[in-house]
């Protein structure tokens, strides 16, 4: 059966599988991580922690860049009532982004990250070995040109067709993505000069361009699903977005600290990053607004349920736990502890995460030729999936700030001589990380919960 | 929201806010970049900091530590590793031979790989490790436990 109202979304549903399989290997590198964090030595030959955690960091970077091109060549031909401008442009560049993450990721795995970037030419024009940007040289090349391909191809796209709100504001988002990933080219020597320009490519990623990619695929969720007035919500996705964008580009300022820079940036820090909770709290009124004045019953219920829990997850992540340790004068002890790796995982699975997942619900049905929804059997399995992995998530949350609450008692606030040292601190904290481990595992079975729901299907009568 | 507050008026404040704001950013940013020299001891930074600086990240040491805070919280912090170690005096010597001495073996401990580094490459690093311990990061770390 055919339910695609145009024929060049389907090629959406490559990028979305795509993205679930890394997603599994994200999550089972997180799983060995934990593990080392308790067990040191657990596979500290083969897979070193530095290796693994690259690994999980990376593959979670490109699997929400593959949900954001799904969800990017899934909304956009019907935003703008047309066919997409290549589909053949779209596939090709799937392969070769795909292939070019598998050879990156085999490289962190295969060989030693120094031989990786001798053999790339690292030297030629040092971009490596910077968190989250760890991958060499020519790949970060290849996404350039991927990038470049897939916005011209959606550009093609939205100017021959309708312009919506929706479609401008993802088509901005985007556009920032790939002109602050630019800031990965720049690598000076000098350390403090590199790690400004650092936060160029991190912060104006997740604290602001992406901000506006998954208030997009939020708009679009709900305008489907509750049959809501295109005019409320698209105002609405305005208001929040501006929020985002006036108060988390200055709030960039909280990562400029401790960086040999102006004292003004921790007042300006300070001030714009406490507003930054504000656009999360809005789209959390919005989602439940509009879903509780929804025109009609949409059979995806599923759907809805991760649109809901994207908004309140993303708030509680992002909004919550970043303002806990956003304050110039409490980051000064929290900062580099394991209060930020809560935040992180609360933050990126909520608002980022989720929101891929909550487009893949509603889209997937009607790329598989199923229809408005998936049967009633297989949106409870994903449902129990949604469930696990959510709440999971938030107990790893909650363990990790409980480590990193106790990590800043024993190791930041006693002055020095009476502090614990970091790895007398670290075996007090191995409770709290045998905790998170094991809701890591729980996160696992969701997953795995989620992943089958894909080949639930209704009982024979 | 009011039905007087229109849709073009949303539109309006994010564009306008988004560019206004941005464009400040900007500014400080410039500004910033100007008041650095004061602060980060660029003076200092000799070519055996630079290539410390490229060991450090062909090595993804980042993958591990911290430095100044930002990084992975899997090992110590090492912006101050040449003042928690010996200084002037003795953190070369202290940092050559725990080099050396990796991976520790010890059973259950977490395990730092031996990167197989040269002499003057480990004393490169070092050097690098001594110039990221001198810029004036606003007195962070708070201890020298960093």
């Amino acid at each position: 059966m055919n339910t695609l109202k145009y024929q060049s979304q389907a090629v959406a549903k490559p990028y979305f599988i795509f993205a679930l399989i890394l997603f599994v290997g994200q999550i089972l590198f997180g799983l060995i991580m934990g593990l080392q964090y308790v067990v040191g030595d657990f596979l500290a030959g083969a897979i070193p922690f530095n290796v693994a955690r690259m690994v999980h960091t990376n593959l979670l970077i490109v699997w929400l860049l593959f949900g954001f091109m799904g969800s990017a060549y899934y909304m956009v031909p019907e935003e703008s009532e047309t066919e997409l401008y290549s589909p053949k442009l779209a596939m090709i560049l799937f392969w070769v982004f795909a292939a070019a993450g598998v050879a990156t990721i085999l490289g962190y795995l295969l060989v030693p990250y120094s031989t990786l970037a001798e053999i790339t030419y690292n030297d030629l024009w040092p971009t490596m070995g910077r968190e989250f940007l760890e991958m060499p040289t020519i790949t970060k090349i290849g996404v350039v040109v991927v990038a470049l391909g897939f916005l011209f191809n959606l550009g093609m796209t939205v100017l021959k067709g309708r312009k919506t709100a929706i479609t401008m504001v993802l088509m901005t988002g985007l556009i920032g993505l790939a002109v602050f990933f630019l800031f990965a080219f720049y690598n000076p020597s000098n350390l403090a000069l590199d790690k400004l320009f650092w936060w160029f490519v991190v912060h104006l990623w997740v604290e602001g361009v992406w901000e506006l990619i998954m208030g997009a695929i939020l708009a679009y969720v709900l305008i489907k699903i509750t049959g809501v007035d295109r005019e409320v919500i698209e105002k609405w996705l305005y208001v929040i977005i501006a929020m985002a964008l006036i108060s988390g580009i200055l709030g960039t300022g909280h990562h400029f600290y401790w960086l040999t820079t102006p004292e003004y940036w921790q007042w300006i820090g300070s001030v714009f990053s406490a507003i930054e909770p504000l656009p999360f709290f809005a789209m959390v009124l919005y989602a439940f607004n509009m879903v509780n004045r929804r025109r009609r019953e949409h059979p995806n219920k599923a759907a809805t349920l991760w649109a809901l829990g994207t908004a309140v997850m993303a708030f509680l992540g992002a909004g919550v736990w970043g303002f806990l340790h956003t304050l110039s004068p409490v980051n000064y002890y929290t900062h580099g502890s394991q209060i930020t790796a809560a935040h992180g995982h609360m933050a990126f699975y909520g608002a980022y995460a989720m929101i891929v997942m909550t487009i893949i619900s509603y889209a997937m049905p009607k790329l598989r030729g199923i229809g408005e929804a998936n049967c009633n059997r297989a949106q409870v399995r994903e449902m129990w999936g949604f469930w696990l992995m959510t709440v999971a998530m938030v107990f790893i949350t909650l363990f990790l700030t409980g480590a990193g609450v106790l990590q800043v008692w024993l190791q930041r606030l006693p002055e020095s001589g009476e502090a614990l040292s970091f790895m007398a601190t670290q075996d007090k904290l191995e409770i709290f990380y045998w905790l998170r481990e094991i809701a890591g595992v729980v996160f696992l079975l969701g997953l795995i919960a989620y992943l089958t729901s894909f080949w639930v299907t209704e009982k024979e009568a | 929201m009011s039905e007087s507050f229109t849709k073009g008026m949303a539109r309006n404040i994010y564009y306008g806010g988004s560019v206004f704001f941005l464009l400040i950013f900007l500014a400080l940013t410039f500004h910033t970049t100007k008041e650095m020299p004061k602060r980060d001891h660029r003076e200092n930074l000799t070519e055996a900091v630079e290539r410390g600086k490229a060991l450090w990240e062909e090595n993804n040491c980042i993958g591990c530590h911290t430095l100044i805070g930002e990084g992975a919280y899997f090992a110590p912090e090492l912006g101050n590793v040449f003042d928690r170690r010996g200084g002037e005096a003795n953190f070369k010597a202290f940092f050559s031979g725990w080099m050396k001495a990796q991976p520790l073996n010890i059973p259950g401990r977490r395990q730092m790989p031996n990167f197989h580094l040269s002499d003057e490459e480990i004393d490169d690093l070092a050097e690098f490790l001594k110039w990221t311990s001198k810029m004036d990061t606003n007195n962070w770390p708070p201890n020298i436990e960093g």
